[in-house]
């Protein structure tokens, strides 16, 4: 673990190297990270376009109203 | 005759100056909150056999003056909310910079007043050696109080008729502020190295001079769109 | 701009269709191998955040100085959006580093000075709701003095060397693995574009909230 960090801490300040083939085994698995990752985002930006769909909801409610509330008025 | 910016500015620093020698209500209680928050973080910090964690003094140094300048920020603009002498002043003919910067000299002097306090004390307490390079200490903390007021005085000043000014100038001004404490801090703990690492604490002072430049630049033009209505 | 949406939405679409399949068949990294691939989205959320924090910045000023509506309403769009891209930012990088320092969180300087800059714009988003009224021009204060502060960000990481990656990655990137640099930027423009979409919608936002007030202030009036 500790020859890993020591490995990683000196390869990050030089730049991203690619390697070809299957990647050997790693202690902490990186899948469910990577997976966690990109599932946040999609949640996130759904969640947030959401938020303002509902709010452009609650608008166009209240305008309605009002456009109803002036009609019967005249 | 339009007095000048410089001469505004004085005019506006001798006014709270005499406000505050009169009452010295703001010095004092700025400074025994800040005596106080040193107090609670020795306590927080202090180990076994009482021997203090000696790494902390720097942080300890900023934080209490971070909360103190806070604090010193929400009373003196409280009482010039109360007075409704904000108004007067800026609807002197005077321009409304030079009256910024006359509170923002009022605000520097208050925070310089309550470190002059504070750095013996955090030293005297963490066995911390702040004084190895006095000049260099004192430049730190001078451009990191800069810093701090500059955007202190600018938010404090454009709250004043906000409800909620007390919770929302340090949700405010904190994180912008965040830059100026961890340089002072990072330049703080280069000193309290030994031997002091002078190259270290001169590179963070270069920074801090940078965000003086800016942050004053910054405030002096945007406080009078923000002042006015 | 209203004609460009649907077809733009169209085209971010495929872009975020294509972005995953992309990464999944790109070649690993030798030190740090599947996590690694966290990076094509890590960067390309805050160059969004980036385009955000300008975007506000820059209608701060104009709102400020020029009283524009316009300016305050892309001013608070792109503040909301500078919260959401950091958050996801945030936390994709907290789950690489997880993988490749061994820890959740690092107080390292571009970690902090990026949470910072969540925090000045949240706390935009704090003044616009609490402030009361005339709070648009206290949070614009906000976003200028974010938006200041937001260079030294970037360079924080050139200036004090710490465990996270320099900037020198992107610009070695290009010649030692085109592959991958082709990607990053693929991912970006997506991201880019997503931008710009949820701009748009957030501005329309804004704009029918101003309409409603003045259907308010003419049923008022009649």
């Amino acid at each position: 673990m500790l020859a890993l960090l020591v490995a990683v801490l000196q390869q990050i300040p030089e730049g991203f190297v690619r390697v070809t083939g299957v990647p050997q085994t790693e202690q902490i698995p990186a899948a469910p990270l990577v997976i966690a990752a990109y599932a946040f985002f999609l949640l996130l930006m759904v969640f947030y376009l959401w938020t303002i769909w509902r709010r452009i909801g609650k608008v166009e409610t209240e305008m309605h109203v009002l456009e109803r509330r002036q009609s019967e008025k005249r | 005759m339009r007095p000048g910016f410089l001469a505004v500015a004085f005019l506006v620093l001798k006014k709270d100056l005499a406000i505050e020698f009169k009452s010295r209500e703001i010095v004092y209680t700025t400074l025994f909150f800040a005596v106080a928050c040193v107090m609670i973080f020795s306590f927080a910090f202090v180990m076994e056999e009482g021997v203090p964690v000696q790494g902390a003094a720097a942080g300890i140094l900023w934080i209490a003056v971070a909360f103190s300048g806070t604090l010193a920020l929400g009373r003196t603009f409280e009482r010039e909310r109360y007075g409704e002498t904000l108004r007067a002043l800026l609807l002197a003919p005077a321009s409304r910079a030079a009256v910024y910067a006359g509170k923002l000299f009022g605000m520097i002097l208050m925070m310089a007043a309550t470190e002059i306090v504070l750095t013996p004390m955090v030293a005297f307490f963490f066995h911390a050696p702040f004084f190895a390079r006095p000049l260099l200490l004192a430049a730190l903390l001078g451009l990191g109080t800069i810093g701090f007021a500059s955007v202190g005085t600018l938010f404090a000043a454009m709250l004043v008729r906000t409800r909620t000014r007390d919770v929302l100038l340090p949700i405010l001004l904190y994180p912008v502020t965040i830059p100026v404490i961890i340089a002072g801090v990072r330049g703080t703990t280069a000193l309290l190295q030994s031997p002091p690492e002078e190259p270290v604490a001169t590179l963070w002072i270069g920074l801090l001079t940078a965000f003086d430049v800016v942050f004053v630049t910054l405030a002096l033009w945007t406080f009078e769109p923000l002042m006015t209505e | 701009m209203k004609r460009l949406f649907v077809p733009l939405a169209v085209v971010a679409a495929a872009m975020f269709a294509a972005a995953p399949v992309a990464i999944a068949k790109a070649d690993y990294e030798s030190t740090m191998l599947l996590v690694q691939k966290i990076f094509y989205f890590h960067f390309a959320t805050w160059m969004a955040m980036t385009l955000a924090i300008a975007v506000c910045g820059v209608a701060s000023l104009v709102y400020l100085f020029r009283g524009s509506k316009l300016a305050d309403w892309y001013a608070v769009a792109s503040a909301e959006l500078v919260v959401v891209f950091g958050i996801f930012g945030l936390f994709s990088g907290s789950l690489w580093g997880r993988k490749a320092w061994g820890v959740w969180w690092q107080w390292d300087a571009r970690v902090t000075m990026a949470t910072m800059l969540v925090l000045v714009f949240l706390g935009y988003l704090m003044v616009r709701k609490y402030g009361g009224p005339g709070s648009e021009k206290l949070a614009a204060a906000m976003g200028i003095f974010g938006a200041a502060t937001a260079p030294f960000v970037y360079k924080s990481v050139d200036w004090w060397r710490t465990i996270h990656p320099q900037t020198t990655v992107m610009k070695t990137l290009g010649g030692n693995w085109p592959g991958a640099w082709y990607l990053v930027w693929f991912c970006t423009a997506s991201f880019l574009t997503l931008t710009v979409l949820m701009l748009a919608a957030r501005v329309r936002l804004e704009a029918m909230r101003h309409r409603l007030d003045e259907m308010y202030l003419a049923a008022e009036d009649s």
